[in-house]
């Protein structure tokens, strides 16, 4: 696909590096002369200097032949600017990303008016993110699978944990749930539950399975992940105005640090229930003063990483809640994954995977047949959603007559509106929608996963 | 430093020489040419070398501006070291520095012999004449481009091999992708040059001299398989080949956006100020032709312009083909030749010099700085084709023509120690240096680089590489900073 970027920033970057590896022809477009050259470096990726929201700089960049526009910059109104004229003149898909609370609220009007393939908002994706997480505390990471009738769980083994040095197998005879292990973690390696696995300590396990049945599963393995009735939030920026508007009536009592009063005056005033303290977050002080050691979650919102980090570091030291870390920088992802912070947001790399999502279930309507795809583990193992069709050769064998490569599972089948968590006996029929989970990157086809 | 990657990229490069060296090969099976054994061993050998750096997965298959500037480089002169193979098997060559001179001048496009007169040259084995010329086709648009366009190299991050390999200060893509744009610059290169063939075969040339000619005008070259080069052509072939060589040293980006039916966006400043040079030059060496010398070389008014333009194109392109012997012309004309000799073709076309682009912004450049001491609190920004030139850029354009100053001047010490005349010693570092091939007085277009010794010859060797690769990679690997750990 021809794909035009307009934004070189964190977003736009970390999206020139993701669709241009997914062999895209990328080009980018920015005012700094220093951030094209900087990129083009980088990536494979055509750059032009300009304005993204003038014409000539749009034809420049081929606008003309273009398949979808994403518009990323600091500027909302600019964004919405790029989309409109790239729509007129180009007539592609166009994408926007939003900050501003108050266009989010109109979202679907935006959409509609002008055309607009999708509106994107990092901070309300991260917020959601982050509200999926508190709600489960004892999952690294929640996705929605096949049409959110199942999800994507992931854990981390620790060392009390019951099924420590049991296979994968053994697991399945022992509790009887109905869920999928899908990957394990082991440092950074990544694997594919086959049935002679052995649990360790530490690993970081992902399964497929219902709300419900996870919880079922949890429970009988004992894994410790109560849920969360307190959180404390330090820094009040967008994304916890977000979060508050998410978790409203959830149950969970949020306490938010803010530094800035004004900023506290405008939270307190919105979330009545909120308790809003005005405050440095960084001070140790005020963290234990406020029940840093007894709370049942703490998300470290700042907008500096090692702030949060350290913040993040403190609380574990102190306390027992959850951790949720916002981390703007990726660069360093192997250090930061060391230091066990259970949970770390990064609001441009949602942004990111939801855009490259859209963009491979758009490349595949055509040619090939993935719904969507999904990121398990960072750039190693990705699952893929296929509408199974007529005479398709993984349809009516049974699944463990089916020779299928290595690394290879099939998580879920969606079929009439339930899904069946699959087992060596079920058959995959024309029209279901399954989940294939393999460490074959890019994965078109379900033809691909069969020897 | 990433060895391995290196490694591992001048095998591949190895292996893309003996395919082309294939071709000779299949020409000295042909004409049945002793040759032919010469080939086959040095196919042997760089398969044999190639393969055995191509065994072993590199670790990281990052290359930064370093690794490339370094691949480039050594892919140049490993491609030269092998290429001179075959002169110096088949024994057309004395020693192996001969052999050497010869094969960079070939993929350099220089097109300066080492073979001392005509009559040796239109004796060499035929599949020799045709590996010489084919050496500047393969060096015009460059190896590394040619890899590229059909190997997955490494990713992202071969735009510093293109840079580091591709003439001009800026060095831009066509299209998003690195690897479809050198498909196209090829594509383009490849059709103009079947176009040209076609042309010289219509007009009557024999196929084995119009393949040649292709070859060496597509690189902009300049190897003549004739002892009198092209004058023993017809008047319509030397056209062509005028119209060829000027159109092969214009911007390959301009074909690209002419075939995009981008008229405007093509005639870019820099052509127009190439096509400006190319028309003054003629007008002032034709009337220079007249004026002094109607008597002198009996030309009439046709015939001065036919060899001036071919003259003209032949040195501003820095290809080096020859109708008359312009080393007797009247001073004034001879300079402008030189001068030519220094501007050179377009950025990002085949021809060598410093490039007419660098030309306009260094004289932009001078002109500010007239205007600063004026008006010291003045702002002036360089624009090319309405567009501001990058600090950077204008910092690397100055940092270019301080070395290449500073490698003019050490090379003709260097070369004087031969003891030839100053005529002789400045036109052949120009001339090698800029990749024209033939200079005035010894080395004019009825002379040779034979008579000089082995060490100037590693000068001349040295320049050529760097005149190719302008100046800065051959600088990075005699550096010893970046053999550092």
């Amino acid at each position: 696909m021809k794909i035009i970027i307009v934004g070189c920033g964190r977003v736009g970057q970390t999206l020139a590096e993701k669709l241009n590896s997914d062999g895209n022809d990328v080009t980018v477009i920015d005012m700094s002369s220093s951030k094209i050259n900087e990129v083009t470096a980088k990536y494979d990726v055509m750059g032009v200097v300009g304005n993204g929201a003038t014409y000539t700089v749009q034809r420049e960049a081929g606008v003309d032949k273009a398949d979808l526009f994403i518009a990323v910059t600091n500027s909302d109104e600019l964004n919405l600017l790029c989309c409109v004229i790239a729509k007129k003149e180009g007539g592609c898909a166009t994408i926007a990303r939003l900050k501003n609370p108050e266009y989010s609220e109109v979202t679907p009007y935006l959409k509609d008016e002008l055309g607009l393939a999708m509106v994107i908002n990092p901070e309300y994706a991260a917020a959601e993110e982050i509200a999926r997480v508190l709600r489960f505390p004892s999952a690294l990471l929640i996705e929605p699978f096949a049409k959110g009738k199942v999800e994507l769980i992931k854990f981390k083994l620790g060392k009390e944990s019951e099924i420590n040095n049991l296979s994968v197998k053994e697991v399945a005879m022992k509790y009887r749930s109905d869920i999928l292990i899908c990957t394990i973690e082991r440092g950074d390696e990544a694997y594919i539950a086959n049935g002679d696995f052995v649990f360790r300590e530490k690993d970081v396990v992902s399964i497929v399975a219902s709300p419900k049945n996870a919880n079922a599963f949890f429970k009988k393995i004992h894994y410790k992940g109560n849920s969360i009735k307190d959180a404390l939030i330090v820094g009040g920026g967008t994304i916890t105005h977000y979060l508050c508007k998410i978790l409203g009536r959830s149950g969970i009592s949020l306490k938010i640090i803010e530094k800035d009063l004004a900023t506290c005056e405008e939270l307190s005033a919105q979330w009545e229930k909120i308790s809003v303290i005005h405050g440095n977050g960084t001070r140790k002080d005020l963290l234990l003063e406020e029940g840093v050691e007894q709370v049942d979650a703490f998300v470290a919102l700042s907008d500096q990483d090692e702030e949060n980090i350290l913040l993040s570091l403190f609380a574990k030291e102190v306390g027992k809640g959850k951790l949720v870390t916002r981390i703007n920088r990726t660069d360093y992802d192997s250090v930061i994954n060391r230091l066990d912070l259970d949970t770390t947001i990064c609001p441009k790399n949602i942004t990111a995977d939801i855009i490259v999502r859209y963009v491979r279930a758009k490349q595949n309507t055509g040619g090939s047949n993935v719904e969507t795809m999904y990121n398990i583990i960072q750039g190693k193992v990705e699952a893929s959603e296929f509408i199974v069709k007529e005479n398709s050769a993984i349809a009516g064998v049974p699944l463990k007559q089916l020779q299928f490569k290595e690394n290879v599972l099939i998580a879920s089948i969606f079929r009439n509106r339930t899904v069946l968590i699959p087992h060596g006996d079920d058959v995959i029929q024309a029209g279901d929608t399954v989940v294939i989970v393999t460490k074959q990157l890019g994965l078109q086809d379900v033809r691909d996963v069969l020897r | 430093m990433n060895y391995s990657i290196i490694k591992r990229t001048l095998g591949a490069l190895l292996i893309f020489e003996a395919v082309f060296l294939a071709l000779p090969l299949v020409t000295a099976a042909i004409y049945w040419e002793e040759a032919f054994f010469s080939f086959l061993i040095s196919i042997a050998l760089c398969l044999g070398v190639g393969k055995l750096c191509m065994l072993g997965k590199p670790k990281k298959q990052t290359i930064y501006n370093k690794e490339g500037f370094v691949i480039v480089a050594l892919s140049w002169v490993v491609l030269s070291l092998f290429g001179a193979l075959p002169f110096y098997f088949s024994g057309v060559t004395g020693s192996y520095v001969d052999a050497l001179f010869e094969t960079v001048s070939g993929f350099t496009t220089t097109g300066a012999t080492i073979f001392p007169d005509g009559a040796t040259i239109e004796a060499l084995p035929k599949s020799i004449l045709l590996w010489r010329s084919f050496t500047h086709w393969v060096g015009g648009m460059g190896v590394l481009v040619f890899i590229m366009a059909f190997l997955p190299l490494s990713g992202a991050q071969n735009l510093h091999m293109m840079k580091a390999e591709s003439p001009g200060p800026q060095v831009g893509k066509l299209v998003p992708k690195v690897k479809q744009t050198a498909k196209i610059l090829y594509l383009i290169y490849s059709a103009m040059t079947l176009v040209q063939l076609v042309i010289l075969l219509c007009g009557g040339m024999p196929v084995f001299d119009a393949i040649n000619a292709a070859f060496a005008t597509a690189g902009t070259g300049g190897f003549s398989i004739k002892a009198d080069g092209f004058a023993g052509y017809s008047n319509f072939l030397q056209v062509v080949v005028t119209v060829f060589m000027l159109l092969f040293s214009i911007n390959f980006n301009s074909y690209y956006l002419i075939s995009k039916g981008k008229w405007k966006d093509a005639f870019t400043t820099e052509v127009k100020a190439f096509l400006a040079i190319v028309f003054t030059a003629i007008a002032l060496i034709t009337a220079n032709l007249l004026l002094n010398g109607i008597i002198d070389y009996g030309y009439s008014f046709g015939e001065a312009v036919r060899h001036t333009a071919f003259a003209v194109a032949s040195i501003i392109s820095t290809t080096g083909f020859v109708t008359e012997n312009f080393d007797l012309w009247p001073a004034f004309s001879r300079t402008i030749l030189v001068v030519l000799m220094f501007i050179g073709a377009c950025a990002g076309s085949t021809g060598g010099g410093m490039k007419v682009s660098r030309v306009i912004m260094l004289s932009k450049e001078a002109s500010h700085e007239v205007g600063r001491i004026l008006h010291p609190k003045q702002v002036k920004k360089i624009t090319m084709d309405k567009r501001v030139v990058d600090h950077e850029i204008v910092r690397s354009l100055n940092a270019y023509f301080t070395a290449y100053v500073l490698i003019f001047v050490v090379s003709l010490l260097l070369i004087s120690l031969d003891g030839h005349d100053l005529v002789t010693n400045f036109t052949s570092v120009a001339a090698t240096i800029n990749n024209v091939g033939p200079g005035l007085a010894l080395v004019g277009p009825v002379g040779s680089f034979s008579f000089f010794s082995d060490f100037s010859k590693i000068v001349y060797i040295f320049d050529m590489l760097a005149g190719r690769l302008e100046i800065f990679p051959m600088l990075v690997l005699f550096s010893v900073n970046t053999w550092k750990k």
